[in-house]
Formats: C-alpha cells, sequence, structure tokens
C-alpha cells in the first residue's frame, strides 16, 4: 500500500476576491471553481481487492469477537441461540448479506443499553449516545472509544490551512445526548484546539415544525446562532462544525472569513448539488475550506471525497471502512444492491468490538456511486430523506 | 373557497396583434430547449436545480427555468439598495419613455430567451405561452395588448395614480402640488412579487414600479414565467437598468422570503393567503373577485337586453379572471335568466389553440381541473341549485380535447344566497344565478372586487355608493371586465409605494 495524498473542496483564500466578486456573470463561477492543491493526508489507499480482504477479515473477527462467550454481549449471544452461530459460516460481507436480516431498531429502543456490552468491556463504564432529531424513545447506542478512532482518522483528512492546528473551535448543533459532541471536541482536542458550544436541541425543532410552528422554530434559531455569532465575534476562533442551516444562517449575521474562520465541517441535512455550490460560493465565498460530512451515533463518519468540476457539486461520501460499510439498496428488494449511479435505499453495517450492527435500513436514500482515490469501496452520493421525492419530510435546521 | 382568479386587467383596447405574421421572426435553435435563468439583479443564474415548463397538451418540454434557493434570495434582498440606485440616476420622465419603449419591443420586438442564443419572437411568445398556459392565442394576445397598453400610456397611469403629481417631486423628494408643499418618500426599496400562472395580464400590476424608481422582485408562476421574463427584457433592451429586475423562480421557502424581505409585495393566491397576509401593510393580496352584476327592480323587466353584457362579463378571457362575473343577482326571473345565458354558453367547446374564436381555456394542471369539477358537482348534491347548462352541454363538464383538459361554462342557478354554490368562483366561466330583494341585496353579496349594478334607481345606486364591500363599480350594462387604468380597482400603486411627509427648507 502506497501512502498518497487527499484533498478537500475549498477554495483558497490566497487567491484574493472570490469569483463572483469579480465574475460579471454568476454562471461563470461554475465552471471556473477554484479548488485548494490536496493538502498532505496520512489516508493510504488500497485496491479493491485489497480493500475487499480488509472487510472480509474484519467481519470474521468482528463476528468472533461478538458471538464468542469469552467476548460477545448479551444481545448477540443470546440471538446465536435461538439463531444460529455465525462463527464459521459467516466469513465474508456476502454472507452478511446472505445470513442477517435487517437489525431492527427496536432492539436500540426496547432494550436496556447493557444487553449491548461484550464481555470484554464488562465493569468498564460507558457512553451512552442517542440518535439524532426523533420524539419518543431514542435509538441508543453505548460506545468507549469508536468515535475517538473515527475522528482521529477523519482528522487526517483536515487540511492545517482550514483547521490549523491549535487555534480553537465552534459546534453549533446538537449536543445534549449525542455522540457527535464528544466527538467534536475530541477532534479538536486530537489536533490541539479547544472547542466552544452552542447546542441546539433538533427533537424541539422537529416538534414545532410538525405542529406547525414556524414562529417558535425560527426564534429557537435565532437564539442558537445569535449565541454563537456572540463568540464568534468576541473569541478568536477558526474552525466550525454545524449544519448547513444554520451555517447560512450565521453567514447572514456575520462575515464568517472576517471574523476568522478557515474551515467549515458540516453534516447533518441534505445538501442538494445546487445547495452545496450555493455554500461553497455564496455563504463561504470561495475563502473557507468546506468538508461535508455523512454520518450518525450508528455508524460514525462517512467523509467526503474532494469536489470536482465534474461532480457538478454532488458529494459523494465514503464510509470509514471497515469499521462501518455503506450499500445502497433496491427498497423493495433489500437484497440487491442498485447499480452505480442509481437511487436506492442506504444501509449501513457496523463492524466494531464495541458494536455489530448487520444490515439496519437507514432512513436515507441515495445515489451509488463507484470507489474514488483514496477510497477502494462503494461511495453514496446526494444523501436526502428516504422517500423524498414523494413526501415532505420534516427537517428543520438540523 | 379554494380557487382563485387572481388577475386584474383592462378590456377594451385594441387588438393589435390581429396579423402578428406580418413581424419580422427570427428562428431560434430548434435542436436545443431554451433555458430561463434566474435574474440576480439582472445577472443570469444557472442553477443545479431546473424545472421543465410542459406543453399542456403534449407533456413536451418547452423549456427549462432555474430554481434558486431561498438563501440566494435572502443573500441578494439584502443589498437590493444597489437596484433601487441604479433606478434613482433616472428621471422618472426618462423611466416613462423607456417604459414606452419596452411596450413596444413586448409587443413587436424579438428579445432574448435565456442564456443559450435564443430569442423570442412576439409570435414564439404567443404560441409558447397557449402551450404551457393554455390559453387559446387569442387570449394571449389579448393579453399582451393590454400589458402593451399599460406600458406605453404609463404617463396616463402615473397621472390618474398620483391625482396629477408633477413627477419631478419623485426625483426631488420635494416640490408643491396645487400651491402647496409635498413631499414623497418610497416605503420600500423593492416590490416582491409572487405570480399567478393564470393570466398573463396580471403583470400590468407591476409595470408603474419601473418607473417610480423600485426595483422589482418577482417569482414567476410556474406555468407562466414567460411574460414577467419577456417584459424584463423589453425593459432592458429599452434602457432599463437590468439591475432593477429579479426574476427568481423558487420553492415556498423562497417566495415567502420574497415576501418577508421586500417592504412592499403584490401576492397573487387564495382565500386561504389572503387570510395569511390579512393586516399586513407590506403585502397586497390579490386573491378571488367574487365579482357581480346586479339588475335593479327598474330593469329587470328588460333583462334581455342585458344578456351580451352577461355572457361577456362571465366568459371573456375563458372565465380566469378575478374581474370575470361568478354572480349574477336579480330580483326576480332568475330561472329565465339562468336558462338564457345556459342556453349562449352551454355549448360552447374548447377549439384549437389558434382559433381566434376559442373562449376556452384549457388547464396545465389537470388536477386544478378535476378538483372544480369534482367540487360543483359535490356542492350540486346540496337540495336548492341546478346546473342550467348541463341540457344544453350535450355532454360532461370537464372534457378532454387535442390532449388537454378544458372546463366547459357552467350556469348554476341557486335557489337563495345561502347555498354553497351561489357565491363561488373557479377557473372557469362560471357564474350562479339567484333572486334576491333588491332592498336586501347590499346586506348580502358580501365582498366584491368588481359590481355591474344596471339600474337607473337613485335610491339604488346612492346604496350602492355608500357599500363598502364593492372595489369598482359599473353603473349600467357595463362588462365586469372593463377596468381604467387610471382609476386602479384594487390599491394604488403609487399610495402602496410612496409615502407623503410633510416638510419644510428654510
Amino acid at each position: 500500500m502506497t501512502g498518497l495524498t487527499e484533498s478537500k473542496s475549498c477554495v483558497r483564500a490566497e487567491n484574493g476576491p472570490a469569483d463572483w466578486q469579480k465574475g460579471p456573470d454568476f454562471r461563470f463561477r461554475f465552471v471556473r471553481p477554484l479548488y485548494s492543491p490536496p493538502p498532505i493526508q496520512k489516508t493510504t489507499t488500497m485496491t479493491p481487492e485489497e480493500a475487499k480482504a480488509q472487510l472480509d477479515n474484519q467481519v470474521r473477527e468482528i463476528i468472533n469477537w461478538h458471538f464468542s462467550p469469552e467476548t460477545g454481549c448479551p444481545f448477540w449471544l443470546d440471538w446465536a441461540k435461538k439463531n444460529f452461530d455465525p462463527r464459521g459460516v459467516v466469513n465474508s460481507y456476502e454472507d452478511i448479506i446472505a445470513k442477517f436480516d435487517h437489525f431492527q431498531d427496536e432492539y436500540l429502543r426496547d432494550l436496556q443499553p447493557e444487553v449491548w456490552v461484550p464481555k470484554a468491556f464488562e465493569g468498564k463504564p460507558f457512553n451512552i449516545f442517542e440518535t439524532g432529531g426523533t420524539t419518543g424513545m431514542p435509538k441508543q447506542r453505548i460506545g468507549w472509544n469508536d468515535f475517538r478512532v473515527d475522528y482521529e482518522e477523519f482528522s487526517h483528512k483536515l487540511a492545517d490551512e482550514h483547521f490549523p492546528k491549535g487555534k480553537s473551535w465552534i459546534m453549533v448543533g446538537p449536543t445534549g445526548p449525542r455522540r457527535l459532541r464528544l466527538a467534536v471536541e475530541h477532534l479538536a482536542n486530537y489536533r490541539g484546539s479547544s472547542c466552544y458550544f452552542v447546542d441546539l436541541d433538533p427533537r424541539f425543532v422537529k416538534k414545532v415544525i410538525s405542529n406547525k410552528q414556524f414562529d417558535v422554530a425560527r426564534q429557537y434559531m435565532d437564539h442558537a446562532v445569535d449565541q454563537a455569532v456572540l463568540l464568534l465575534k468576541n473569541r478568536r476562533i477558526s474552525a466550525i462544525f454545524t449544519t448547513p442551516k444554520l451555517l447560512e444562517a450565521l453567514a447572514e449575521k456575520v462575515d464568517l472569513y472576517g471574523v476568522g474562520i478557515r474551515g467549515c465541517f458540516v453534516g447533518g441535512t441534505t445538501m442538494t448539488p445546487q445547495y452545496v455550490r450555493f455554500i461553497v460560493e455564496e455563504v463561504l465565498e470561495g475563502k473557507i475550506g468546506f468538508y461535508p460530512t455523512y454520518g450518525n451515533t450508528l455508524m460514525g463518519l462517512a467523509a467526503s471525497v474532494p469536489l470536482t468540476p465534474e461532480d457538478n457539486f454532488s458529494i459523494t461520501y465514503y464510509a470509514p471502512q471497515p469499521r462501518a460499510v455503506l450499500r445502497i439498496v433496491n427498497p423493495n428488494a433489500t437484497n440487491e444492491t442498485v447499480d452505480y449511479d442509481a437511487w436506492g435505499r442506504v444501509e449501513l453495517t457496523t463492524l466494531t468490538k464495541e458494536f455489530f450492527m448487520p444490515r439496519f435500513l437507514e432512513r436515507d436514500e441515495a445515489m451509488r456511486r463507484k470507489p474514488r482515490a483514496p477510497y477502494a469501496w462503494d461511495g453514496v452520493a446526494d444523501v436526502r430523506p428516504f422517500g423524498a421525492m414523494e413526501k415532505t419530510i420534516v427537517e428543520g435546521v438540523y | 373557497m379554494l380557487l382563485k382568479k387572481p388577475e386584474c386587467e383592462c378590456l377594451n383596447l385594441p387588438d393589435r396583434l390581429a396579423t402578428p405574421e406580418t413581424f419580422y421572426f427570427p428562428q431560434s435553435n430548434p435542436m436545443s430547449i431554451p433555458h430561463l435563468p434566474a435574474l440576480r439583479k439582472g445577472r443570469p443564474y444557472e442553477s443545479l436545480d431546473k424545472a421543465q415548463v410542459k406543453d399542456h397538451k403534449s407533456g413536451e418540454v418547452c423549456a427549462e427555468i432555474s430554481q434558486v434557493n431561498a438563501g440566494i434570495v435572502r443573500k441578494d434582498l439584502a443589498k437590493i439598495g444597489e437596484a433601487r440606485a441604479a433606478l434613482k440616476k433616472f428621471t422618472v420622465e426618462q423611466l416613462i419613455e423607456i417604459t414606452a419603449k419596452a411596450g413596444e419591443l413586448f409587443l413587436n420586438g424579438t428579445l432574448p430567451l435565456g442564456d443559450k442564443g435564443h430569442t423570442q419572437s412576439p409570435q414564439e411568445y404567443i404560441a409558447t405561452l397557449s402551450r404551457t398556459s393554455g390559453l387559446p392565442h387569442v387570449m394571449v394576445k389579448r393579453n399582451m395588448a393590454k400589458l402593451h397598453f399599460a406600458l406605453t400610456n404609463m404617463k396616463m397611469i402615473l397621472n390618474g395614480l398620483t391625482r396629477g403629481l408633477d413627477m419631478s417631486v419623485i426625483d426631488r423628494g420635494f416640490g408643491t402640488q396645487s400651491g402647496c408643499p409635498v413631499s414623497y418618500f418610497p416605503t420600500t426599496k423593492s416590490l416582491g412579487l409572487v405570480m399567478p400562472s393564470n393570466s398573463p395580464a396580471v403583470n400590468s400590476l407591476w409595470l408603474p414600479a419601473i418607473a417610480l424608481k423600485i426595483p422589482v422582485v418577482i417569482k414567476p408562476g410556474r406555468e407562466e414565467p414567460w411574460t414577467p421574463y419577456r417584459l424584463i427584457q423589453a425593459f432592458i433592451a429599452a434602457g432599463a437598468p437590468p439591475e432593477a429586475f429579479g426574476f427568481y423562480p423558487t420553492d415556498h421557502e423562497g417566495s415567502g422570503e420574497v415576501v418577508k424581505l421586500s417592504g412592499r409585495n403584490l401576492v397573487f393566491g387564495d382565500v386561504a393567503m389572503a387570510k395569511m397576509y390579512e393586516g399586513n401593510p407590506s403585502v397586497q393580496v390579490h386573491g378571488p373577485g367574487w365579482s357581480k352584476i346586479i339588475i335593479g327592480e327598474d330593469k329587470i323587466e328588460n333583462w334581455k337586453d342585458y344578456l351580451d353584457v352577461m355572457v361577456a362579463s362571465i366568459s371573456d378571457n375563458g372565465g380566469r379572471s378575478c374581474i370575470n362575473a361568478s354572480a349574477v343577482i336579480v330580483p326576480k326571473y332568475g330561472k329565465e335568466i339562468a336558462t338564457a345565458l345556459a342556453e349562449r354558453l352551454g355549448p360552447v367547446m374548447p377549439t384549437t389553440s389558434d382559433d381566434e374564436n376559442a373562449r376556452l381555456a384549457g388547464f396545465a394542471n389537470v388536477k386544478m381541473a378535476d378538483y372544480i369539477d369534482g367540487a360543483i358537482d359535490n356542492d350540486l348534491k346540496t337540495p336548492g341549485a341546478e346546473d342550467v347548462t348541463a341540457q344544453f352541454r350535450n355532454g360532461p363538464r370537464k372534457t378532454e380535447f387535442q390532449g388537454g383538459t378544458f372546463l366547459r361554462p357552467t350556469i348554476i342557478w341557486c335557489s337563495d344566497n345561502k347555498h354553497p354554490l351561489a357565491n363561488r368562483e373557479f377557473l372557469c366561466p362560471y357564474a350562479s344565478v339567484l333572486e334576491v330583494p333588491q332592498g336586501e341585496v347590499l346586506s348580502r353579496i358580501g365582498y366584491s372586487l368588481i359590481v355591474t349594478a344596471i339600474t337607473q334607481d337613485e335610491a339604488f345606486i346612492n346604496d350602492l355608493l355608500e357599500c363598502g364591500d364593492i372595489d369598482r363599480l359599473n353603473i349600467g350594462p357595463i362588462s365586469t371586465m372593463k377596468i381604467s387604468w387610471d382609476q386602479p380597482h384594487e390599491g394604488n400603486m403609487f399610495e402602496f409605494l410612496y409615502k407623503r411627509r410633510s416638510i419644510d427648507c428654510a
């Protein structure tokens, strides 16, 4: 395996005024975007065959771990008694598709978290993380160190010019019981930085939007944005994590580049290619590095590949394989993977010693994309809520 | 009430487009579909999100329209002062001249259509608008003539709106009128417009804004981007600053931002929309008109003499306007009048879109036709109403012709004004006919955009003049479709865009 570099979509500050400020016609901005040179990264690349071998090896290791009485957790040991012992039977990712049904989210809602504690972790206090913006009993995932692994790996995909080591961060978004809050702080710390926080409770936002209390939702969003603006104006902050909607709202109130922001890492809601373009060109004005991510408490973090002009601002994300695998399936026959560049439902399999979750059907749909360096496995593009074309989905500001 | 005819217009104009073939029509590239970009203070912006405008009969794509997100609207409106500054460089007099020139270009010129090298001749405009909106050519031409009239008579219109104000007062900010000092200041830096798709002449409402130095921020109707786009191109070609024109095809959120961030707005919509903006001084809602014809006791014996006026009021412009009569209220002979109207209108059938005698418009949104047809049939189940046209129609109300969907004229006789069909308005030639004693009419009509009162009874005329529910009053057999440009029937654009202040200069 060869050490390679990875670049991210962003626009160099040293290029002077953004393209849109110079050109007489907005159209020209699209055909002549400015992209940064690839920053030096530690990510390595591999061939698809090597990636497949690595994934299958991880499958065998994780199956053995979770289904062995010496190391496994009560849930999967009990499952094996009622179904079958997959050790020696499930030897590849294809075997997982063939032998396991879809993981049910009720398992994470209805059962006590202790059933997920692997024997090897017994006695070690765990973090309880909850999923995003749902109402009612949330899904809970426990964990110890996975988030650190995920975000340390992600750190190597960030360019120092956008996320300068030692300079402060701010997170504006869902904190509370979410893995994201600890993960972002750890990411900042890992890069020698500290992080400010402004909370936004997505469950409340979804509730008021569902009740058509749009004014309340707006006031709450303004409340969060105002707090963030205050911090940005009064503290030296150079990096931000937030949701795209909050980022847009912040940019309407403060000159992000002017107050010192150089890098922006976002996640949380649907971003159509046009919306990505709007963020890159007009919210960040081509001066701030933009790092879109797709992730959740159950998966971790899927980073995106650098945008090229040919992408037309369509973002493709790659799961942190072999710890998690994303597959785009035919929603009506979920054993079938859709063709490349076709839409389907997102299926997630998580394979770590802390958590095994086979074939969980996410509430998202996306386009399947081919492997792209430095990733030697399939990507998922233009993620949006499942059924977004057929019904209205409440996403709010999160 | 769900539906509306959000339009306002003027008839009685010369049909200047009788022979559009006489104009020169260069051809656009037939191999590519035109693309209409958003115009961000005049600058074209091609979005990655595009909507398609389709032929209402064949479904063929006629153009792609760039769709912008709400953030773009917000970003541009934050700096809309630049657009106003561009207009302020001109005098009102100069802008009136530019507007007149734009009128000629709109009517006769070949103008840019989008950003892919296409152009649009008047004939192409007529044909394309007809294909996507369902309006037959003859109605598009009439609408086009109305817009031309408004553009080329802006001096007269502004004179009417300002009651003769010397326009240099707008240039300087102050001056005198009838010997008194006056000063006017703009109430807004832009005029937001959420446009409908039903009839092109609604665009006449915003035309005075340019001469009054107020930029426009237009969210076009989904099926009718053509008219505002062509008007903008005509203005620019005539010398207006491009910065004065915003053209933002956008979604519901984007429309909301246009209205929220523009200091003054014209919004076209239904009753729900009217309610949403009720009491909001920055929004003028153009919703249902519930226009009516009332015949007085003194004239009712001669009702046959007024059939032409009634038919025209109900069915001109395909019955699509808020100024089309949707009710005929009489002291007696209700059944007979309903039957006579039905006999005239019932047989009206869809024809080809280029038929000079076409009287019906097709539905670009077939679901709307389904809804209207179903709503009428459903309410007919309530006792006390009869679809009198049914006996003359020789077929269903909703009909298909050459792949298009049409609603044929419908006259409903109602036993009283409480019936659910008595005071309805639909996007087709529709009217109820009911008997109400003259002494009770004005307490029962409710809001009426236009009332044509056929009477010479002085006491009744006095009552009509006192009635606060009527916006425009025609006394005598005048079609409800007749509007005076210098007497706005629904809001005064000058008073909407400018306010008077007290001033003294030492």
